[in-house]
């Protein structure tokens, strides 16, 4: 007598600590062995794309900072960067070192939240803890610098909005210093950990064939050893100024891609600290009053800043006709902006590329014949945030 | 490699597929017929000498004033080369553009997307779902004649105890302001002054 194969579905969310937001996965299930994925998006769609059709590119900005909310500058930066392929304008020095200085600490600010809830997923809760204690302070430093922790809008096309106070640098500075101890901690209760061990190596494995295949990028595609990095291999900003590392997977599983993290954390570090060093005095955004706003000082005394500020506050700037693509490397991967302008004040169209829509996408070819426990591991280390999964 | 050398042995492998191909802001811009679609990009992928080995996104626009009303991009990335490209077609609604799940398998969602935005059909998609609008979502919301508000709000209703759709009731109209300059009148002004300046 054959044995009959009965499968089982099971709903995964929306509602589960480890689906990282909502997301609703629909399992078949052999017995504990999963057959077949098939994730169901879009429960946080909030139509970002419609919106920035219908908003100035001042105004678009902010809907970035509400995509993957886990590294807020990082995704302004794609969006200033387009619009000043556009307007074919020059970012000041000074600004290119303090959005630089932002996007790290922002890539610090996600890495760390994804190692360190991808530990609570398989197990372990103190990482946790000593994690956001960390990223406390550095959302400190993004509420010093544009007044607030999260959503912090602080970019703009031709530079970022006001210069930062006094002290921040040296603030910086001595968290730089402390950090790496911090790492060190983290490390130590997770690299040799048994369990640790014993839930992630091996698992969810990516070939490089594969990874290319299913538009991986950022640490998933470094984890399974392809070397490439928009920071040096088409460097944007003063990133040609400094000097870091790549770090590179070997095996591709999620162990690999936890250590990537790891090590990119560390090199994170090490680009602020040169930052903090090379940073020039002067000024912040383009000094074309046609597109940044006059400082306040000056709306009293000249009539010119003062149809300026009443200009680009109602009508904002407009950009050129013409259409392209930028992308900068974000925390979870290649984030991209197609951005098509008609001349007018407002986007034509603002196709955001989310590196995590392509990872979720491979949720099905990764779990295939994995058990049921592997899918909070994999689903963690593919460091998915459902903001700008679903725009 | 660079980019205008790449044109040059795009120009010379792919010949009349091309339909025109321009480098704008430092960017490779191919236009070509939707029914090379497939063969243009299995040839990017594979040449030697192109290696266009990861697709990095699917854009689709609506352009409703044009003769051909949508438009779609591919984008894609050479590894090897440290290039990108992009790729259009042009088509009417009526059209359905070949899939192009079978060269790139990350594209499956992409077309999805477009097809949930914009209402486009794809030719031998495995999976032509809607992806990130509601469960029995009417309607394609990127397109231009959508308009920003929608049609249907959703609430839960107290009475029926579920949640229902009910046709969207604003307090105030969304206000769309003409940013023109003023000293050049209003919009059928502008008409009026344009025809006689045409004749």
């Amino acid at each position: 007598m054959t044995k009959q194969k009965k499968t089982m579905n099971l709903n995964f969310g929306p509602q589960h600590p480890a689906a990282h937001g909502v997301l609703r996965l629909i399992l078949e299930l052999d017995g504990e062995l999963v057959e077949k994925v098939d994730p169901h998006i879009g429960l946080l769609h909030r139509g970002t794309e419609k919106l920035i059709e219908h908003k100035t590119y001042t105004q678009a900005l902010p809907y970035f900072d509400r995509l993957d909310y886990v590294a807020p500058m990082n995704q302004e930066h794609a969006f200033a960067l387009s619009a000043e392929k556009l307007l074919k304008i020059e970012v000041p020095i000074r600004a290119q070192y303090l959005r630089v200085i932002f996007c790290e600490i922002g890539r610090i600010l996600s890495h760390l939240l994804n190692v360190t809830t991808q530990a609570l997923d398989v197990g372990a809760l103190t990482p946790s803890l000593w994690g956001f204690e960390e990223r406390e302070i550095l959302m400190t430093f993004y509420e010093r610098a544009s007044g607030s922790r999260l959503h912090a809008n602080y970019f703009r096309t031709g530079g970022v909005h006001q210069d930062i106070p006094k002290n921040l640098l040296d603030d910086i500075g001595k968290f730089c210093e402390k950090f790496p101890k911090t790492l060190d901690d983290l490390e130590n209760l997770l690299t040799d950990n048994r369990i640790f061990k014993q839930r992630n190596v091996q698992i969810g494995v990516v070939t490089k064939e594969d990874a290319l295949a299913h538009s991986f990028s950022g640490v998933m595609l470094r984890g399974s050893g392809v070397a490439w990095d928009l920071r040096k291999s088409q460097p944007y900003e003063c990133y040609k100024n400094l000097d870091f590392k790549i770090p590179v997977g070997k095996n591709g599983d999620c162990y690999d891609r936890y250590l990537c993290r790891i090590e990119e954390m560390r090199e994170s570090v090490k680009i602020i600290k040169q930052c903090l060093k090379q940073i020039p005095s002067g000024p912040v955004k383009t000094i074309d009053g046609k597109i940044s706003p006059p400082r306040k000082k000056d709306l009293k005394q000249s009539m010119e800043a003062l149809i300026h500020h009443f200009k680009l506050f109602t009508e904002g700037y407009r950009v050129p006709k013409g259409e392209v693509y930028s992308a900068v490397e974000a925390p979870k991967g290649e984030f991209g902006v197609y951005l098509i302008s008609d001349g007018s004040n407002k986007p034509y169209r603002c196709k955001i590329r989310a590196p995590g829509f392509s990872h979720l996408q491979a949720m099905d070819f990764l779990i295939k014949g994995h058990m049921l426990a592997d899918v909070p591991a994999v689903l963690g280390s593919l460091d998915i945030v459902f903001g700008e999964v679903d725009r | 490699m660079k980019l205008t050398d790449l044109n040059k042995v795009l120009n010379s492998e792919l010949t009349t597929k091309i339909k025109s191909s321009l480098i704008e802001n430092e960017e490779l811009l191919l236009k070509i017929d939707v029914n090379d679609l497939n063969s243009v990009i299995l040839f990017l992928k594979s040449n030697n000498k192109c290696k266009f080995r990861q697709l990095i996104d699917i854009v689709a626009a609506d352009f409703p004033n044009e003769e051909k009303r949508f438009k779609i991009y591919y984008l894609l990335l050479s590894h090897e080369n440290n290039l990108r490209i992009k790729i259009s077609v042009n088509f009417n609604i009526d059209e359905k553009i070949p899939s192009i799940t079978k060269i790139f398998p990350s594209a499956n969602w992409m077309e999805r997307e477009v097809f949930d935005m914009y209402g486009i059909k794809f030719k031998n998609h495995p999976d032509l779902r809607r992806i990130l609008t509601d469960y029995n979502f009417k309607g394609f919301p990127l397109r231009k004649d959508f308009p920003l508000t929608g049609f249907n709000e959703v609430r839960y209703s107290e009475k029926d105890k579920k949640i229902i759709y009910e046709p969207v009731k604003l307090e105030q109209n969304y206000r769309d302001f003409d940013f023109d300059s003023p000293w050049e009148g209003t919009k059928y002004m502008k008409e009026i002054k344009q025809k006689s300046k045409d004749d």
